[in-house]
């Protein structure tokens, strides 16, 4: 189904037309067999970096779309519907070129940002660690200076499309104060020192490879230090305010991409002489999953236009994670339940969305940690 | 150097195509958009501008067609094409093919093109008849059909290939070239193709301005008339060769002999 869209421009519904266009004829084709072999799809992801869909909501100065995160969003929700893990890497790259943006320097901004916004650069967001998750404060990679060089070592883990990228935001101790000692880095492709491990074997999106990158004695030059030493915890969570509303948005294509599924099959299938869809059974459960999907749109939307307005949106930004992960749950689930049988083979969608949309209540701040912005928030 | 290229507005095949009480589509009320075929047409002009070497190449986007057929146009501005010509008078309507060519054969001269590009077939009218029309009535070369084109200063070279042979034409500017979907991969405008289009000029024209008078176009001129159409018929059952005495083999290829599949 087209989906009914406010949007702001001519030339967003211009876009939305040409992201439809490039869904329809190169994504929807290749999608469950990258998905089944776990195949990266470089060359789409070089496609959208041409299209522009790469650097969207970056100011024009900077090489970026000027676009609304409002449009960009949208963009990143109709990918989604058609390619959830695709639409995931697209979030992850602008989350990880976002701190560029906002805590550089002129001279690095000049020098870094029109190649990282090109299109034919991806970027890929090192902060997790296998013992700091939820708890970034654990993290214990290390930057240690030397003449105009940072060395680090240290692990990260669960590096979204890691050993693909063209370059990592880093975050690493540069002190042992747990959350003023974190900084954050440009480590450009490329850099000695940096290895990956081998790729997890997940419940799903496995054409998004995640792995951990390793760095062993691995030296960037002083100036690749984003912000101030001790900035990198302030970095990662305004960055990831943004970033939730990109999984938000992904959540919500998802959801609408079962919901499509859904509706197309009820009215196909038939039992008991009818289309199953004119069974009253089943039409509550396709409202609900319906109603599911536009509130999560709506919610979503109203933080992207609260941050396109420059007003504080971070609270939001939560609940439009929680609410929309949630939904994509739900509705994911009850897209099996309405192929029945089939909905639980692979020989239909349903089950690789199902699977899919459990990772959006754990990555980028787990549902529990959403829950703990929002209230945090509301008792201040 | 300048190219035009000819693309035609056509109705989304995949949405309720209509006709309307005079027997001609529906061009107004339906979902329209740039015939698939013309995208490589307006490639193939692209790639001919960038790769000249003078460096002031540019191609002008030719339609005739309603109000709506500008939607064609910016498509085309929108993947690069620097300008825009729409013919659009309401006299137009019911034009056939001859009136067709007639109307872009003068907006092209008064353009003047050393090369004018067009797709291999409209994907609703699929006649095929238009760059031939053109070629005639500009009195120049045609070079049709094209799955390969290089430009060699005034020189257009194609391969053609038929079902028999494969065949290597060239000629002079300036000429018609039309050219398959073997040609090229059509590029998605770009997010900033999409901002530039909007500053590119696309100007209007009608009869007038072409100096052809109502009578020599439209449904009244035309030498072809709709008399009567019919929905296309349901799909029928496929044949089912059952292979009851080892012969199925041969019933199955005689099936796709028949059929001239094989
Ligand atoms: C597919 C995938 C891609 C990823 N991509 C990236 C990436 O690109 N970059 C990156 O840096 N990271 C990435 N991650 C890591 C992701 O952000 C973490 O998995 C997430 O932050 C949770 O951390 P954890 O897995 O260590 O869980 P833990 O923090 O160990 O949490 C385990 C459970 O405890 C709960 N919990 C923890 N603390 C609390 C608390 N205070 N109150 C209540 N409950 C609590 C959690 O909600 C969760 O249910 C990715 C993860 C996955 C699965
Ligand atoms: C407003 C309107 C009303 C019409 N009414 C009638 C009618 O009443 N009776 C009737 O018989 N036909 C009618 N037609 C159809 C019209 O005659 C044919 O579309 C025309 O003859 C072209 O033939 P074709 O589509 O087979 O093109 P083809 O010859 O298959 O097209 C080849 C190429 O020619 C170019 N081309 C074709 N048409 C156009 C165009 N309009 N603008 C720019 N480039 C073009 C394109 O490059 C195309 O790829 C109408 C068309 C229009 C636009």
């Amino acid at each position: 189904m087209v989906v009914e869209r406010l949007l702001p421009s001519s030339e967003a519904e211009e876009l939305l037309a040409v992201v439809h266009e490039i869904c329809a004829d190169q994504l929807a084709p290749r999608v469950d067999q990258a998905e089944a072999d776990a195949d990266f799809p470089r060359n789409l992801i070089h496609l959208l970096g041409q299209t522009g869909l790469l650097s969207l909501p970056f100011d024009e100065d900077d090489g970026g779309g000027g676009q609304p995160y409002e449009v960009y969003l949208q963009v990143l929700e109709e990918i989604a519907s058609v390619w959830m893990s695709l639409a995931v890497d697209m979030s992850v790259h602008t989350l990880s070129a976002s701190a560029m943006a906002r805590f550089s320097s002129d001279e690095q901004r000049k020098t870094w940002l029109p190649d990282m916004l090109g299109g034919s650069q991806l970027g890929a967001y090192a902060l997790s660690e296998p013992q700091a998750g939820s708890d970034v404060s654990a993290i214990a990679t290390k930057a240690v200076p030397d003449g105009d060089q940072y060395v680090i070592n240290g692990t990260k883990a669960w590096v979204s499309h890691g050993p693909h990228a063209d370059f990592w935001l880093l975050f690493a101790r540069t002190s042992a104060d747990p959350k003023g000692g974190l900084s954050a880095f440009h480590v450009p492709a490329g850099t000695e020192g940096v290895t990956f491990g081998a790729p997890e074997r997940k419940m799903g999106m496995t054409a998004s490879t995640t792995t951990s990158v390793i760095f062993d004695e691995a030296r960037i030059a002083a100036d690749l230090r984003l912000g101030d030493e001790g900035q990198g915890m302030a970095i990662a969570l305004s960055a990831l305010d943004s970033g939730r509303l990109g999984i938000a948005a992904c959540a919500t294509g998802l959801a609408q991409g079962a919901l499509d599924l859904a509706v197309g099959y009820a009215k196909e299938r038939h039992q008991f002489g009818r289309a199953i869809g004119e069974f009253q059974g089943l039409q509550f459960l396709l409202a609900d999953m319906s109603a599911a999907v536009e509130a999560a749109r709506a919610t979503y939307l109203l933080a992207a236009r609260l941050k396109d307005a420059d007003r504080p949106f971070s609270r939001q930004a939560s609940i439009a994670k929680l609410v929309a992960s949630d939904a994509a749950m739900k509705v994911t689930t009850d897209a099996v339940q309405v192929l029945g049988g089939y909905g639980y083979t692979r020989d239909f969608p349903a089950e690789r969305y199902l699977r899919e949309a459990k990772v959006t209540q754990i990555f980028e701040g787990t549902n529990q940690i959403q829950r703990m912005v929002i209230a945090r928030s509301l008792l201040r | 150097m300048k190219i035009v290229v000819c693309v035609k507005y056509v109705p989304d095949a995949t949405a309720d195509r209509k006709f309307n009480a005079d027997n001609t589509v529906d061009r107004v009320g339906v979902q329209g958009m740039l015939s698939e075929l013309d995208e490589y047409a307006v490639e193939e002009a692209l790639k001919i501008r960038d790769g000249d070497e003078s460096g002031d190449a540019q191609v002008v986007v030719l339609t005739m067609g309603p109000a709506d057929a500008r939607a064609a146009i910016l498509k085309s501005l929108q993947m690069g094409a620097d300008s825009g010509v729409h013919i659009v008078d309401d006299a137009i309507h019911g034009s056939d093919s001859v009136g067709s060519s007639l109307l872009l054969a003068k907006a092209v001269e008064r353009q003047g093109a050393d090369i004018v590009l067009c797709g291999m077939a409209s994907t609703d009218g699929s006649m095929s008849v238009i760059p031939a029309m053109l070629a005639e009535r500009l009195g120049v070369p045609q070079v049709t059909f094209a799955s390969e084109v290089t430009v060699d200063g005034n020189t257009v070279r194609v391969r053609r290939d038929g079902d028999a042979a494969t065949e290597v034409i060239e000629a002079s500017t300036p000429l018609v070239l039309s050219v398959t979907d073997q040609s090229n991969e059509p590029r998605y405008p770009s997010f900033k193709g999409i901002m530039a289009a909007k500053k590119k000029p696309v100007e209007e024209i009608t009869l007038a301005d072409l100096g052809v008078a109502a009578g020599d176009v439209g449904l009244e001129a035309a030498w072809t008339k709709v008399e009567a159409y019919a929905e296309r018929p349901p799909r029928s059952a496929g044949a089912i060769v059952t292979d009851e005495d080892g012969t199925g083999a041969n019933q199955l290829v005689e099936f796709l002999a028949a059929q001239k599949f094989v």
